[in-house]
């Protein structure tokens, strides 16, 4: 039905048209006509942040674990530049986001106006597609076209930039959420011959190795569940990428634990000498496969993936399949039944009695200690308190986010939201804020390193203006422990800045804001103050010291192979070569 | 691995003509640091608001599938068609070529020009502008030929590209 009604009506229109229910934004004059609409309507409820990255984070977190689209509205100038780094986030961990700008009046455009900044300009290499709306009758078009670019293929943020003339000017608009779009139009369906292919490849395998992503977190709970059922019929070994943790779980059978950079000396190793791999919503990134000439070398490489930019980019595979993870897996399930051949069990037998050598290492032991929290401790009992509960984990960036991928275990997907592929510090407190947003009543914890919460540390406020109950567990070790962890390896044990000075008091800085504070420094403690924290129905900040020096083992120094991992303290740093030392 | 050659491709793209769209090409290139040798842009159907991008780049086949796939998956872009593997095609450029001199140095620019069937469209008493279209490497051998004849100033399209025979881009695929 099309009707007449101002930009500004149409924005909040079409949101609702699309069943968004809940916005994170931040007002500014550039917005002020879809602010002035939003506070007259009820589908909508808006989280009012402290800073724009954090309503893209918030936006990122509640997509991640809903599976919908994140949407964000924001203002022109230092609204749409403040986006910038959620945005990048987005789209390096192809996060489906609608982000809605002000701009100034369209005559105004180009002549340095006040908080005016080129927004498409600024913003089309850290988007995956991008609008500026110069004409209300485009509007609505535009706007549904956003979430179906968002959230079809690859997803990805999308910046629909409006500037404000348009926001009060009148025009028509049509409710079309269903869009067919004349270019933009993602292969669902993976080419049978080539699944066909893959799944004699597979079947013939005698080492074979499943090697999964955040593809199929994104690609819905039907792709987990019939990831499990391929690796169940299979019987073959499974590990993930940091983006695609929860998708098997944790606890299953043929779970190695995490592979790359910082993965388990299992999933390393059996990546390294598999014979077959099958690599399925991931994308060979460097965190990933290590020196590039070493990877894998044996290995028939079988690759699925719904963006065709992915195959071939860094790994050259044999078996490409262009396609969605569920409908892909779904015909490798379904062919995989239908034949009758078998694989070799003995060879399987002598394969799995490898990997269960290789697991003896115990890469992911530590040091136990009586009078000071281990990192990982803590870690394990987060873990042990709170796995029965309906539990949702985001991170900040840094050696607690790996220490986090490697001992919080995840048997669910959507239950992990991290930042990986950009990185960012602050990405966890805002993101955590948009999960409980989604999830009102479940626990949403924040592991967190002292330096990253810094970043976003403004978002407690939001929180607590909108009784959101985070707990924000920081692993405080005084120390960009990331960072010195290199300085280490790398650079001759030579700490520069990485030493986190005048740290503010966590448990003060919790009442500051309105939220609780908690502070344990002895193993014995840290049980009981977990679960007081789990009992409280307030956000919390809490200030778990650990461990000043641990480091984060094991760990394949750049430039290195799978093969070549560190499992703990003691390397001498001419170890790295200088071609590694380059790498980030 | 086998160390891998760079191979020139020339590579036609059709788009949608709404703003912005050569800035995401050409920041696809630079942000992912492939080289563009030549590019041209134009609308090349009115109604449908098409307009047909011809890029001229180098790398190795690995490269050149990253570039496709990255053309493709960019939101305004119709198809995409690799015409140096595509089947035959035919690539020229335009340039106009402009000559100062006096004496015999003039005639010799005017006697290389009828060879490069390259024509006289505006003329001084001291100068020459010509026009030559040709595949890329003729203009090169034009212009360097006038070098020494008094070549002042030159202006080049760029390579437009298409296949032969029936057959194309086209803006349903
Ligand atoms: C915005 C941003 N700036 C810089 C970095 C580089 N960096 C990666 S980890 C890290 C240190 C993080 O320290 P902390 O949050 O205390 O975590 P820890 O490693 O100590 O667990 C830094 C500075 C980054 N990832 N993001
Ligand atoms: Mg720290």
């Amino acid at each position: 039905m099309a009707r007449e009604m101002t930009g500004a009506e149409m924005v909040i229109k079409a949101l609702v048209d699309q069943g968004v229910t809940d916005i994170f934004g931040y007002p500014g004059g550039a917005v002020l006509p879809i602010y002035d609409e939003l506070c007259q309507q009820e589908d909508l409820t808006h989280v009012l942040v402290r800073h724009e990255q954090g309503a893209v984070h918030a936006a990122e977190g509640y997509a991640r674990s809903t599976g919908k689209v994140g949407v964000v509205l924001v203002t022109s100038g230092p609204g749409a530049t403040n986006a910038v780094t959620g945005l990048t986030d987005a789209l390096m961990d192809s996060i489906p986001i609608v982000c809605i700008t002000g701009q100034v009046p369209t005559h105004l455009i180009g002549n340095d106006a006040f908080q005016e900044c080129d927004t498409v300009g600024i913003t089309r290499p850290c988007t995956k597609h991008n609008y500026l709306v110069k004409d209300v009758e485009d509007l609505g078009r535009v706007l549904h076209e956003a979430f179906y670019v968002a959230s079809n293929g690859r997803p990805g943020p999308v910046v629909v930039d409006i500037p404000k003339d348009v926001q009060f000017a009148t025009g028509t608009y049509a409710a079309t959420p269903q869009v067919r779009h004349k270019t933009y139009r993602p292969k669902i369906k993976g080419d049978q011959p080539a699944i066909r292919e893959a799944v004699e490849a597979l079947a013939s395998a005698k080492k074979p190795i499943i090697y999964s992503g955040g593809g199929i977190i994104n690609s819905g709970p039907s792709a987990s569940r019939l990831l499990r059922d391929l690796v169940r019929i299979t019987g073959y070994p499974i590990t993930s990428t940091l983006m695609g943790l929860g998708a098997y779980p944790a606890s299953g059978d043929n779970w190695m634990g995490m592979l790359g950079m910082h993965g388990t000396y299992e999933a390393n190793m059996a990546m390294h000498d598999c014979d077959v791999m099958l690599c399925i919503g991931a994308r060979f990134d460097d965190r990933i496969t290590g020196r590039l000439d070493a990877f894998a070398p044996h290995a028939k490489k079988i690759h699925v993936d719904i963006d065709a930019s992915s195959i071939n980019k860094n790994v050259h595979v044999d078996i490409p399949i262009i396609g969605d993870c569920a409908h892909v897996l779904e015909d490798m399930v379904r062919i995989w039944k239908a034949r009758s051949a078998q694989p070799d069990k003995k060879a399987l037998e002598a394969w799995w009695a490898q990997i269960a050598e290789w697991r003896k290492k115990d890469s992911l032991g530590y040091e136990k200690n009586d009078d000071i929290i281990m990192p990982q401790y803590a870690i394990e009992r987060l873990y042990e308190l709170t796995k029965d509960r309906d539990v949702y984990i985001s991170t900040e960036v840094g050696q607690h986010q790996m220490w986090a991928a490697q001992h919080f275990h995840f048997q669910e997907p959507n239950r992990w939201m991290t930042s990986g592929g950009l990185g960012t510090m602050g990405y966890g407190l805002p993101a955590a804020v948009g999960i409980q947003k989604a999830h009102p009543d479940a626990l949403v914890i924040d592991i967190a390193g002292e330096a990253s919460v810094l970043m976003t540390m403004q978002e407690m406020s939001t929180a607590v203006q909108y009784r959101l109950p985070i707990k924000i567990f920081i692993l405080n070790n005084e120390y960009m422990g990331m960072v010195r962890q290199w300085q280490q390896l790398l650079h001759g044990n030579r700490i520069s800045q990485s030493y986190m000075e005048s740290l503010p008091d966590f448990v003060k800085l919790a009442e500051a804001y309105g939220a609780v504070g908690f502070r344990v420094d002895k193993p014995g403690d840290l049980d009981d103050a977990i679960k007081e924290m789990i009992e409280v129905d307030q956000p919390v900040i809490f200030d778990c010291r650990v461990h000043k020096l641990a480091n984060c083992y094991p760990m394949i120094p750049s430039g290195k192979a799978h093969n070549e991992m560190l499992l703990g303290d003691g390397v001498e740093a001419e170890e790295v070569s200088d071609a590694g030392k380059v790498l980030v | 691995m086998k160390p891998e050659i760079s191979e020139s491709h020339t590579i036609s793209v059709l788009v949608d003509n709404e703003p912005g769209v050569l800035a995401r090409v050409i920041g696809l290139f630079s942000g992912r640091g492939y080289n563009i040798d030549s590019l041209t842009v134009t609308e090349t159907e009115h109604e449908a608001h098409l307009s047909r991008i011809t890029v001229v780049t180098a790398g190795t086949p690995m490269v050149i599938e990253q570039i496709k796939a990255q053309l493709e998956r960019l939101v305004p872009v119709h198809s995409v068609m690799d015409l140096t593997v595509s089947g035959p095609s035919i690539e020229r450029e335009l340039a106009l070529i402009k000559v100062e001199g006096k004496g015999e140095k003039r005639v010799e620019a005017l006697r290389l020009a009828d060879a490069f069937r390259a024509r006289v469209i505006d003329a001084t008493t001291e100068s020459f502008v010509f026009e030559v279209t040709g595949r890329t490497n003729k203009i090169d051998q034009f212009i360097s030929l006038m070098k020494p004849l008094g070549l002042s100033e030159v202006a080049r399209t760029g390579v437009a590209a298409i296949s032969r025979g029936v057959g194309g881009l086209s803006s349903d695929s």
